[in-house]
């Protein structure tokens, strides 16, 4: 009888740029670690990021940018999850995101920033080792 | 107010949380699962419940972002569930279809959730059935499955909706692939997408050929529509369809008093089924009997049918005792 939780995690693209391949990759990766994985695709709004972590319960959020636009989307996107009531979600963050704004986006509330570079078993260990608690 | 009670009441409410949550915990087969469906099960059976089945490819994600938009402009609400594989090797799953339909995402009328097979077999998850109820008893009108690429004896679908839509594709397979049996013969209505590329029509008098050596005189043909969900070509055709066949159902009081019978009948066998299964070999392996079992196996010293023939008498047995 199959009776574990399983953890489900939205890999989510916001903003216009088009690049998805590291998306894909860090999706692949989590499935391959036993994740039950969410994929969008490419240039979704911050509601229908968030939107979509509601309808599909997901326990975590990645996010992938490398449009530069982290410092307006990210805000709202976690605003929006705090309006709908999803503080349960970790939320991490990867693709280009200045070293200078790592700390900025962190106070926002994600939990994690990972550059280029980072392994994906990293990132699998990470999502495991921080999984959040649900009632 | 137990938790469940108030998730119940969020869920008749059509709260988008609940109705989240009430499908996790119905996946993860939680504790509160039973108690959850039992609870809503009164409050369904209002919504048409339409299943999209075909091979992997096909267009059936596509076919349903359309579908569902076509159904919002007649102001009807919609529930999608989409479901995908699970790996066999890792149990994780990339759950894809959703890609197709964000652009319904934000609408309030509308409610997608993604859905991994689990390794259960069928072409949908063992968890599908039951997230339909809570879609169902949310309010919403309409619900439709997508079922995993089927190939050809994916048929677990009958099982949760009332009209069966069997997506083709142009080029997919020649005349011998529908004369076989299997989904072929589970549709209420046939479309053949992607009805711009070359050989649309032969696909499309492969399957009417087929059907046309169906001796058995049956009250509900299943028309064969050509759509191109990319562009929405014969999308609203194919809605009225599905809508002639609600009515079909509807109006014909002996086809619905058997569709409905031929599901609860199959929905009972499958509880049963999963309830006896699992505490019966719950229980051998608490006693240490099913090890043993195994191991007389590989050694040939029986087969699995005579143990499991062995097994299930006695505990069946000890059931009555």
């Amino acid at each position: 009888m199959q009776k574990q939780r399983k953890i489900r995690v939205l890999i989510a693209k916001p903003g216009l740029d088009s690049h998805d391949r590291g998306a894909k990759v860090v999706a692949r990766a989590l499935r391959d670690a036993g994740m039950e994985v969410i994929y969008t695709g490419l240039r979704q709004t911050p509601e229908q990021i968030v939107e979509t972590a509601l309808q599909e319960d997901v326990d975590v959020i990645g996010l992938s940018i490398l449009s530069g636009a982290h410092k307006t989307i990210f805000p709202r996107i976690m605003r929006l999850l705090r309006e709908r009531d999803l503080t349960d979600v970790m939320v991490f963050a990867g693709g280009i995101i200045p070293q200078e704004d790592v700390a900025k986006m962190k106070k926002l509330g994600i939990k994690e920033i990972f550059g280029p570079g980072t392994t994906t078993e990293t990132i699998i260990h990470y999502v495991l080792d921080n999984l959040p608690r649900r009632s | 107010m137990t938790k469940t009670e108030e998730l119940v009441k969020g869920v008749l409410g059509g709260n988008r949380r609940s109705v989240a949550r009430a499908i996790t915990i119905i996946e993860n087969d939680d504790p509160d699962a039973q108690e959850l469906v039992a609870k809503i099960y009164v409050h369904t059976g209002k919504a048409h419940v339409i299943g999209l089945t075909g091979a992997g490819g096909a267009g059936k994600s596509t076919l349903i972002e359309k579908i569902v938009k076509e159904y919002r402009r007649r102001g009807k609400t919609v529930g999608v569930v989409a479901v995908d594989p699970t790996s066999p090797f890792t149990g994780g799953a990339f759950l894809g279809d959703r890609i197709r339909m964000q652009e319904l995402c934000t609408d309030e009328g509308v409610f997608i959730r993604s859905m991994a097979t689990r390794n259960y077999a069928g072409g949908i998850a063992r968890a599908t059935k039951d997230a339909v109820k809570v879609l169902d008893a949310a309010g919403k009108d309409v619900v439709i499955v997508e079922t995993v690429g089927a190939g050809q004896s994916e048929v677990e679908i009958i099982k949760v909706a009332q009209t069966i839509v069997v997506v083709h594709a142009p080029g997919l397979g020649d005349e011998i692939q529908a004369i076989k049996a299997g989904v072929m013969e589970i549709a209420d209505i046939f479309v053949v997408n992607k009805a711009d590329r070359e050989n649309a029509n032969k696909a499309v008098i492969d399957i009417q050929s087929n059907l046309q050596m169906n001796k058995k005189e049956i009250p509900w043909k299943p028309p064969v529509l050509k759509t191109i969900a990319l562009t929405g070509e014969g999308i609203p055709e194919l809605v009225n369809k599905i809508e002639q066949h609600r009515c079909f159902l509807e109006g014909d009081l002996e086809c619905r008093k058997v569709s409905l019978r031929t599901k609860a009948e199959a929905e009972l066998i499958d509880a049963i089924k999963e309830r006896v299964t699992g505490s019966v070999i719950e229980e051998l392996k608490r006693e240490g009997k099913f090890e043993a079992l195994v191991h007389q196996i590989m050694e040939k010293k029986t087969d699995p049918t005579s143990a499991a023939d062995k097994l299930v008498k006695k505990a069946l047995h000890d059931v009555e005792a």
